[in-house]
């Protein structure tokens, strides 16, 4: 499986064109990475621009409902991206998204999350929830601003034939939740500091 | 494939050009003492690993005889044509067109190169695909900007791989008194354009002081660009013995060469500084990407194919 990773991760970086992230720009323990969602390869390429050593501990979170459709869908996200899988549709306190994904933060793994939930097309749009109440559960996990660039014009949503234009990714200064700060004000602030990093606009 | 003795010599000649920069590297790391090395140095010795991989990389396509030349020159177009188009704007009714442009047009076009084709190869893109791209744009129903939007993707194909495939076309030139050696001809184009390059780098590091295009291109100066196109003609001068050319001929021809070469760089400077970038991509270590690398090489490729073709080919 380690070569296995190794290979596939050196596959989507040749196709992504995105470079390999050096460790030291990296938080070295638990970390949460929240990106800007564009594409079916975004958490790929994330995952694939880490080092070997971080990608190892790193966990995207993903829909249940998409993920668990197929075998094939449950091999990827469950077998070979380790992915921590969360209910969307039907949340009920025993189904509670939040749960897995601490639970993964506390034992050591770092996640990669897309706060705005589902794919946009290039504008980012408001932030879900989900990443204040990370931020007020462990306050001490860094957040890590993420910000992919021209995957959805590699492969945009709805299309079947990739074009292989070189996508980006760029990470940003971590951020925690400051005293008193209220939920919409950190939302918006996780927001702007992935919006910071787009390079046109 | 076996290299003839002018082969030999010239490959040997650029190894040994290649041993002396790292040479000096090593010397102007060793005399600057312990610590980081400085940006400059840090830069030229990146700049010169990253040509010893280059040339490695060409000396075996060369090996190999003509297709390995043209699959090298077609994945550089390949991967020079994905550099520009990241750079150009492009809207969701694009990909369809995009698409046909990476994997439909240009590999067609290396492969007429391959089957030694000239009438097909020096209309194919000009007229076929000039006409395809808006026609497969346009059946995509979204006319924002749609001259600009074509046009972009027309140039692109034009510049990135019509341009560039006139590099390994040379071999399917037909020169008399000169069977089978083609090869040397490309190794020569590529040697003139590749030095005179590094020259004007090296020159205008060393003497330069005025500035030619101060917004387009901060780093070229006239003392650097008169040092490395005189120089680099001279060198070609002095390589007429690999080529079919008097010697004469082939200073001129490098002059050529040279001055194309330049107006190349400075032309996708223009576009660089236009998108806001400095490099076209990171592909090469000290370099940026390659585009960066064959800007000089797409606009000398094809007048240097089309002087030899006039004048040194039976019509």
């Amino acid at each position: 499986m380690k070569l296995a990773h190794r290979g596939i991760a050196g596959l989507i970086r040749l196709i992504s064109g995105v470079r390999p992230l050096p460790a030291a720009a990296l938080p070295a323990g638990a970390s949460v990475y929240f990106a800007n969602h564009s594409s079916h390869l975004d958490f790929a390429v994330i995952w694939a621009a880490l080092p070997a050593t971080h990608r190892a501990t790193t966990r995207p979170v993903a829909g249940r409902d998409y993920w668990e459709k197929s075998a094939l869908r449950r091999f990827i996200a469950r077998d070979f991206f380790n992915a921590v899988l969360i209910e969307r549709q039907r949340v009920t306190t025993a189904t509670n998204p939040l749960e897995p994904m601490l639970a993964a933060l506390d034992a050591g793994a770092s996640l990669i999350v897309f706060p705005e939930g589902t794919r946009g097309s290039g504008e980012i749009q408001p932030f879900k929830p989900g990443l204040f109440h990370i931020a007020r559960a462990r306050p001490a996990i860094p957040l890590v601003p993420t910000c992919l660039e021209n995957l959805n014009r590699i492969l945009p949503k709805g299309e079947i034939l990739a074009v292989p234009v070189l996508g980006s990714i760029r990470l940003g200064p971590a951020l925690t939740l400051e005293p008193r700060e209220t939920k919409a004000d950190f939302l918006s602030r996780a927001r702007l500091a992935v919006q910071a990093l787009q390079r046109s606009s | 494939m076996r290299f003839d003795r002018e082969t030999l010599l010239i490959v040997g000649g650029i190894m040994g050009l290649l041993l002396l920069a790292s040479t000096i590297v090593f010397v102007l790391k060793r005399r600057q003492g312990s610590g980081p090395p400085s940006p400059v140095i840090a830069n030229l010795d990146a700049r010169v690993r990253a040509w010893w991989i280059m040339v490695g990389l060409f000396t075996v396509a060369l090996l190999t005889g003509g297709l390995g030349s043209v699959i090298l020159f077609g994945l550089l177009s390949f991967f020079a044509l994905r550099e520009f188009i990241t750079l150009t704007p492009t809207r969701p009714g694009d990909p369809r067109a995009l698409f046909w442009a990476f994997f439909v047009i240009t590999p067609l076009q290396y492969a007429i190169v391959a089957i030694q084709w000239y009438g097909l190869f020096a209309v194919f893109i000009p007229v076929y695909a000039f006409l395809f791209i808006p026609i497969r744009t346009a059946l995509a129903a979204d006319c924002k900007n749609f001259l600009e939007r074509t046009a972009q993707v027309q140039w692109a194909l034009m510049v990135c791989v019509y341009c560039v495939s006139h590099v390994p076309a040379l071999l399917m030139l037909e020169i008399p008194g000169y069977p089978g050696a083609n090869a040397r001809l490309l190794l020569f184009f590529v040697i003139v354009v590749q030095l005179s390059d590094v020259l004007q780098y090296v020159w205008g590091k060393l003497l330069g002081r005025r500035k030619i295009a101060p917004l387009l291109s901060p780093n070229k100066t006239w003392e650097g660009f008169i040092g490395g196109v005189l120089s680099a003609s001279a060198i070609g001068a002095a390589l007429w013995w690999a080529t079919p050319f008097q010697p004469w001929q082939a200073g001129v021809l490098a002059f050529i060469i040279t001055l194309m070469g330049f107006f190349g760089g400075l032309v996708m400077s223009a576009i660089k500084r236009d998108r806001g970038v400095k490099d076209y991509g990171s592909m090469i270590e000290g370099h940026g990407g390659v585009m960066d690398r064959i800007d000089s090489i797409c606009f000398a490729a094809p007048v240097f194919f089309h002087l030899v073709r006039f004048g040194f080919t039976l019509p």
